[in-house]
């Protein structure tokens, strides 16, 4: 069964820019997925439509069978829950420690703080962050910062990991630690789908690449 | 214990620290909710006290019947017969004009001019208890128009003033109080409304990685609570402040009434149902804060 599916998606911004225009794919689950395309050829609005941060004007988008675009606002935590979502800018909160950031989904979904703190601790072991719990995220290199959002991402368990831009901002040694981190989730079924402009990145770790281009998919 | 119960007790816990963590700008939030409800609450105190000014039972309406200096005797039983079956009457008890000048001639600073006297220039009279203040008009006129009757007086004419004046202020606290209220929640509003905007970050990432609304706006709920909780504390301890200051001067003042109480303290209950009314206004105020601007965080 498809992880995630887009059949005839449409997506106008209110001020009339049309960001897609009438996609259809289907990611299987455990693929790892890349987006690929220019500034502006709608891969953020793509990746978006998946968490329902953004719904879509036109069509239907299932995510592991759901039907996200119809989907109640009350219902939308619960589909994140069972996401992962690492976005460019980080979105990680200054004030709180890295610990503190990485338990926040836990400490939302309502996880006991004795398995939360546990599984926190496994996720900074997993993205090599471990025994830097107390360090706020300002205090980390843009690399660690990504992968403490990395961390923040798969604390959950999640079945799908969506990325925008990880590592638009990021060196190219920095790049490749993260996409080895992304291949290492893919490599135990976790479903990665990550959007970049990289194409090199891509060709090294994509199982798969879809290209946008003026928000259609153009191979 | 459940998700739902431990992240009411960790928002409760997160309240406590964020006003921990701003020891300053909570202190002056507090005494702000602290002095608010003080004012009322000052009131209130001031009025039950005032209540206990008054002697028990001078409540009850009490009518002097002075009679003729010249009365009979016989004239004292007769009136005796038809005060009793005035309407509205409780009780009637005579007081000899001998009794009446002997209870003067206890007085401090009358003994000496009570017993100087040549003779008792006093009148003999009936202290009569009235069933109701609305009778008491009418038993009054009644017994006026008795034979040998000189004069029948209403005593408790200033009980009444007194009573409706206590009334009157009651009310007043009332009004007041409601009106503070909506000033406290006005107030909680404000500063939910001012945290949002400083946590829109948090509760942007909090959304993104499945947070309820429910769960982000319950720490700002019980912010609000606790907040108002803590200014209902505040105002409970100026209130005893207050009371210990002047307490003896309103003793002195209730002596001088023939009361025995001075300002009554606030009890368990009354501070336990206004730390109550805090923490509800203080919640009300939240909850109307982030109903109006949660969403507007999207």
């Amino acid at each position: 069964m498809a992880a995630i599916s887009f059949s005839d998606v449409a997506k106008r911004y209110p001020g009339g820019h049309e960001a897609l225009v009438g996609v259809t794919l289907e990611i299987d689950a455990g693929e790892m997925a890349f987006l690929t395309g220019r500034s502006g050829a709608g891969k953020s609005t793509l990746l978006k439509l998946i968490p329902a941060i953004e719904r879509p004007t036109r069509g239907v988008v299932l995510v592991n069978g759901q039907n996200v675009g119809r989907m109640r606002a009350a219902a939308v935590p619960y589909l994140r829950r069972n996401l992962g979502l690492v976005f460019q800018d980080q979105k990680l909160l200054h004030d709180r420690t890295a610990f503190e950031n990485v338990m926040l989904p836990l400490a939302a979904a309502g996880v006991p703080p004795r398995e939360a703190a546990k599984r926190v601790r496994a996720a900074l072991d997993k993205v090599g962050l471990l025994g830097r719990e107390r360090t706020r995220p300002i205090a980390l290199s843009g690399g660690e910062q990504q992968r403490l959002c990395i961390a923040r991402a798969v604390v959950n368990r999640p079945a799908i990991l969506v990325a925008d831009e990880p590592t638009a901002s990021l060196d190219a040694a920095a790049a490749s630690e993260i996409m080895d981190i992304f291949r290492d989730f893919n490599r135990v079924g976790v479903t990665v789908v990550v959007a970049t402009h990289d194409l090199g990145l891509a060709a090294r770790y994509a199982s798969r690449t879809l290209r946008l281009e003026g928000g259609r998919i153009a191979g | 214990m459940s998700g739902w119960l431990r992240h009411h007790a960790q928002s409760f816990a997160a309240a406590l620290a964020r006003i921990a963590g701003e020891p300053l700008g909570a202190a002056l939030n507090t005494l702000v909710i602290g002095v608010a409800l003080a004012l009322p609450l000052a009131a209130f105190t001031a009025l039950t006290s005032l209540g206990a000014l008054v002697p028990a039972g001078s409540a009850e309406p009490e009518m002097s019947v002075f009679l003729d200096l010249d009365a009979t005797r016989a004239d004292v039983e007769r009136l005796r017969a038809e005060l009793a079956g005035l309407p509205g009457i409780r009780n009637v008890r005579f007081v000899p004009k001998d009794e009446a000048l002997a209870e003067i001639a206890k007085t401090e600073g009358l003994g000496e001019v009570a017993t100087s006297l040549k003779r008792n220039p006093l009148p003999d009279a009936f202290v009569v208890r009235l069933a109701s203040p609305a009778a008491a008009e009418h038993a009054a006129e009644r017994a006026g128009r008795l034979q040998k009757v000189a004069r029948a007086q209403l005593d408790a004419a200033w009980v009444k003033r007194l009573q409706a004046l206590l009334a009157l202020a009651r009310a007043a606290i009332v009004v007041v109080g409601a009106l503070l209220a909506v000033g406290l929640v006005a107030a909680t509003f404000n500063t939910i409304r001012l945290q949002l905007a400083t946590r829109r970050e948090e509760i942007e990432v909090s959304r993104l990685v499945g947070a309820t609304e429910a769960w982000i706006r319950r720490r700002f709920l019980y912010f609000g609570a606790v907040q108002g909780a803590l200014g209902a504390v505040a105002a409970a301890a100026l209130d005893g402040a207050a009371g210990l200051f002047l307490g003896p001067l309103a003793a002195e003042l209730s002596g001088l009434y023939g009361g025995q109480g001075g300002l009554t303290g606030l009890d368990a209950p009354t501070v336990a149902g206004v730390v109550a009314l805090g923490a509800g206004l203080g919640w009300t105020g939240a909850f109307l804060s982030v109903s109006r601007h949660l969403h507007t965080l999207r």
